[in-house]
């Protein structure tokens, strides 16, 4: 659930991942992705940061500072949650529902 | 107010989609999540192009409101029930806006799009057609709008409750973390502001915790029961979300909604700002 940092994928020109984090995945159900499942990352006190909505490809994606992350999907296939560790850089994690 | 006057729950506001005298508004901060689907019935209420002045940052005037109920086909007589994503954000502001032009006959959807979505209920593409009608707004009800002067007086005297994430508040961020970070103002908070984001009066599934529990959250807070409240986050939206609570479901008396928020008070001169927790 908690991958390692990934440099290759395509980001906002602005977005400077010298100095912060970004946590994106899937939201998956199976093999299935979930689209339209609410996003929210909780920080490590469990305390609400952000909601996203899952693209129809199931895709999410935060900005962060670095830290201990849950994010959360609650969807009509059910809900899930993953827990990351950030420094800085691009974090890839996907969130199994149902 | 009460729980009971404003607020209906997703079951409900599916049994009464087509009881007469109820209209049905959707306010978004994306159109886009109308146009893909929405309550049957509903109209659809853009936060930007419908409710803000394009030129001045204000609202639109009395005379503009009117004319936007009017061609959206809803009465004096109307109660107009809303509902949005976003955990109702921009409904909650919806709900402050219709108030401060007079029209009382307003409800919020408990959880509005998030918890109607995870309940299963139906969504449409089909755009109802209303009659226009010919609304009459009053003049605006500044007893529950703060602007920037008293806001400024208001330190250290009146309770402040900047309702934004804890990184906002101590000036880490200027922005919710899923938000573009695109101001250039100052970061950090009013002095003497509590910091009780408005993600907590709300279950994860966008529904308002209970009456007791806001109670408690406020209170633990630090919120002065016998001082009035102004709230502010950054551009007014989540702070109607607290302004709801606290005037509505709550009934606090003299709560008042600070809508020019952050991105007006960080970016003026000679006033105080506190940065850190």
């Amino acid at each position: 659930m908690c991958g390692a940092p990934q440099q290759d994928l395509e980001l906002p020109a602005n977005v400077n991942t010298d100095v912060q984090a970004v946590v994106q995945g899937k939201v998956l159900n199976g093999a299935d992705a979930v689209g339209g499942a609410f996003v929210r990352l909780l920080d490590s006190t469990g305390e609400f940061t952000a909601e996203v909505v899952s693209s129809p490809a199931g895709d999410f994606r935060f900005f962060t500072a670095p830290g201990t992350w849950t994010v959360r999907a609650l969807s009509r296939a059910g809900n899930g949650s993953a827990i990351v560790g950030t420094t800085t850089g691009v974090y890839s994690v996907d969130v199994l529902v149902g | 107010m009460s729980r009971e006057e404003s607020l209906v729950t997703t079951q409900w506001a599916e049994q009464n989609l087509s009881t007469p005298g109820l209209v049905f508004v959707e306010v978004d901060e994306d159109t886009t999540a109308y146009d893909a689907g929405h309550l049957p019935g509903a109209v659809k209420l853009n936060w930007r192009t419908d409710l803000q002045d394009p030129v001045r940052r204000d609202f639109v005037d009395q005379a503009g409101f009117e004319k936007l109920l009017s061609a959206k086909g809803i009465s004096n007589d109307d109660t107009v029930i809303l509902y949005g994503g976003n955990n109702n954000w921009f409904a909650a502001y919806a709900y402050w806006y219709f108030q401060l032009y007079g029209h009382d006959a307003v409800k919020l959807v408990d959880g509005g799009r998030k918890k109607w979505e995870l309940d299963g209920r139906p969504l449409t593409t089909d755009v109802p057609e209303r009659v226009e009608t010919s609304y009459v707004a009053q003049p605006q009800d500044t007893s529950i709008r703060a602007f920037r002067d008293e806001v400024v007086n208001a330190i250290g005297v009146l309770n402040l409750v900047d309702v934004r994430s804890p990184d906002e508040f101590s000036g880490k961020l200027l922005a919710p973390a899923h938000l573009p970070q695109e101001q250039a103002q100052r970061a950090g908070h009013i002095p003497t502001a509590i910091n009780v984001p408005w993600s907590k009066a709300a279950n994860e599934d966008g529904t308002f915790r209970s009456d007791a529990e806001l109670a408690e959250l406020y209170g633990t807070a630090g919120l002065d029961e016998s001082k009035d409240t102004i709230a502010y986050c950054r551009i007014g939206e989540r702070s109607s979300h607290t302004w709801f609570v606290l005037k509505e479901l709550i009934g606090k008396e003299n709560v008042k909604n600070y809508d020019g928020s952050w991105t007006e008070y960080g970016s003026l001169i000679g006033v105080p700002v506190e940065v850190g927790s």
